[in-house]
């Protein structure tokens, strides 16, 4: 009986023991790697929370980086300096110029904000399907790109936003990595997630079963929204500096590659795509700094990684639509009987 | 009265260079519903040609470039999108999405981001009065260019075989198919007019800007995007009429509205998408066949 408690964990368990592994081996690593890694898991953050709501619902939401930037911006507001405030942001409500919240709550209240902000935009979006929905989500992050870029009492406009207290080290970010993921499997192995992954299959056929599909695809997008809400945050702790540039289509289309690539429909899908992508990326950063070859340094040109990671997603679309992991979660290794838990038929040959 | 005939010309040449962007749009979207993000790049493409034939004489630079335009735009259709037909529209346009990136990257990394200069007929930009109105010259030529090609482009729908088998096409693909439309050709005439338009386009935008940086295209085309949604995905007549009705709403908000919320006029635009979704999920003007039987 305990092994079939410790099979329907397996493939959350593996996923935590991986990101440990990667946390621990970067550790021991030099400063700079660690920094990479650091940023390795807050766009791992990105990926499963985007992952939350379009894996499980089949939409493909293009706005979840607008909860980035709202997470990001509270954070900084909530725990900036007030005398940096007051060189920065004069303009700014008095309530928020005298704050300086711990960074844990801060952080809490970043999700919470862009959890909130994703209920308001929710609750009216949840009801379009396929393509008006994407669209939709697109307008959201546009909306929030022209007014958080132009509201410049508040995020400082178009101009950086300096003086983030720089916490987001690997010890503050591995927890929230590790929270994200089980959330995420936790949450598609509830009664809710199963009957989202149930509309995903078939729309029509999942209301006619009595599943409220605005209510359940509302719930997920909410959760998705506080999870992007605290890569966000941590992105802007991690930087110190906030641009609204940062998060706006480069950055989705960044998240969405990711979990296009790793397939968008499993867990293990989102966590592989977020890694496997950053190690290429990295690489392709190294070659674009220079590699000796025998006494000569070779550099590829930069913005070499970004063309790359087009054409890679491209291709993944062509030949593998499913992406790396097609659909699967990890199996249970140990002995017979190994299947995959999450309910993973999938049914046709194509992402949705 | 002075003041409205002002804004009427500023509404329909902002709206006309919309709308025209918004038809390549939407041709792409009725024949095989792929909302082709990659336009822009189609844009782009003609602008940089432009610069690469700037020696030449003026007439070849702008063929050559519409010819750099209308074979992109079948490389494109060959390579990414004819294998994926069928797929549903979210894959589609994650896979224009990527087109479209990459793309602008390896255009970035041959040419540089940085911002290039270009005289594109110069003197386009020299005002003229007409009636009382001081209005540019490139205001009435590009009202011009939106209604002669619109107006192209309604004859060859309306009456030539190709046009009538994309209607065909855009109604119901498989049915069409099975009457003998022949599918990559019906799908190849498309994207070759989705470049013609994005030429014209080009002409029209290099000129009145005067600069070339890879990404140029993009708010030209997240707004004719925008323009297609409000029409209706798959309506040639609703992706003009959005297109038009974007053009002008931008003017208008841009009058109407007190100086310190100007800034915040997109977002009251793409406000406008979400209502108008809401409201009419298919669009102002929906196409017939899009909604799936059950």
């Amino acid at each position: 009986m305990r092994t079939a408690a410790l099979r329907r964990l397996w493939p959350l368990a593996a996923l935590l023991l991986l990101i440990l592994a990667i946390a621990l081996a970067a550790s021991l690593a030099p400063v700079v790697i660690q920094r990479r890694v650091v940023e390795v898991f807050i766009l791992l953050i990105a990926v499963v929370a985007l992952y939350v709501f379009a894996g499980n619902s089949g939409v493909l939401s293009f706005g979840n980086v607008s909860f980035m930037a709202v997470g990001a911006y509270v954070s900084a507001l909530l725990t900036m300096k007030p005398t940096a405030k007051a060189v920065f942001l004069p303009g700014l409500p008095t309530f928020l110029k005298a704050a300086e919240w711990p960074t844990v709550a801060a952080a809490l209240a970043g999700g919470a904000v862009a959890a909130a902000f994703g209920l308001v935009v929710g609750v009216p979006l949840m009801r379009l399907s396929g393509i008006a929905a994407s669209i939709a989500t697109f307008a959201v992050l546009s909306i929030t790109y022209v007014v958080l870029g132009n509201w410049t009492s508040v995020t400082g406009g178009q101009n950086s936003l300096f003086g983030l207290p720089i916490y987001a080290d690997l010890w503050a970010v591995l927890p929230w990595a590790l929270v994200t993921v089980a959330a995420a499997f936790l949450y598609q192995e509830t009664r809710s997630g199963l009957m989202l992954r149930a509309s995903r299959e078939d729309e029509i056929a999942a209301e006619a079963s009595g599943i409220d599909v605005h209510r359940q695809r509302l719930y997920a997008f909410v959760l998705s929204a506080f999870f992007s809400g605290i890569a966000g945050v941590l992105y802007g702790h991690f930087l110190g500096v906030l641009r609204v540039e940062s998060f706006y289509l480069d950055m989705t289309f960044l998240v969405v590659a990711m979990l296009v690539i790793g397939g968008m429909r499993s867990l293990l899908g989102a966590v592989l795509g977020a890694l496997v992508l950053s190690l290429i990326t990295e690489l392709l950063r190294q070659l674009e700094s220079g590699v000796a070859l025998g006494g000569i340094t070779v550099a590829a040109p930069a913005g070499l990684g970004d063309a790359v990671l087009a054409l890679a997603m491209l291709l993944i679309i062509l030949f593998r639509p499913q992406g790396i992991a097609a659909g699967r979660e990890l199996a249970w290794p140990f002995g017979r009987g190994a299947r995959p838990i999450a309910s993973d038929k999938a049914s046709g040959g194509e992402i949705r | 009265m002075n003041a409205f005939a002002q804004y009427a010309v500023d509404t329909v040449s902002v709206g006309g260079l919309y709308a025209l962007t918004a038809l390549g749009i939407g041709l792409i979207f009725g024949v095989m519903r792929l909302i082709n993000f990659a336009h822009g790049e189609l844009i782009t493409a003609v602008g940089y040609g432009l610069l690469l034939l700037s020696g030449a004489a003026l007439p070849v630079a702008m063929a050559g470039s519409l010819a750099i335009a209308v074979l992109l735009a079948l490389a494109m259709e060959r390579v990414a999108f004819r294998p994926l037909r069928g797929a549903d529209p979210e894959t589609l346009l994650i896979a224009s999405f990527a087109v479209s990136f990459f793309l602008q990257k390896t255009l970035a990394l041959t040419v540089g981001a940085r911002a290039k200069g270009i005289d594109f007929l110069p003197r386009l930009g020299e005002p003229i009065t007409i009636l009382g109105l001081r209005l540019q010259t490139l205001q009435l030529v590009t009202i011009l260019t939106s209604a002669v090609l619109l107006a192209a482009l309604s004859w060859f729908l309306a009456r030539t075989r190709w046009g009538l088998e994309m209607r065909a096409a855009a109604e119901n693909f498989q049915m069409a198919r099975l009457l003998g439309v022949r599918a990559n050709r019906v799908i190849a005439v498309a994207f070759a007019l989705s470049g013609v338009l994005a030429a014209a386009v080009a002409f029209l935008f290099v000129a009145q800007s005067g600069t070339l940086t890879p990404r140029m295209s993009l708010e030209l085309v997240v707004i004719a995007f925008v323009g297609t949604a409000i029409g209706g995905l798959g309506s040639l007549v609703g992706a003009a009429v959005g297109g038009f009705l974007v053009g002008a709403a931008s003017v208008i908000l841009q009058t109407v509205l007190p100086p310190d919320l100007r800034a915040f006029r997109e977002a009251f635009a793409f406000a406008l998408v979400i209502l108008v979704l809401l409201v009419r999920p298919q669009g102002l003007f929906p196409a017939r066949g899009l909604k799936e039987r059950v």
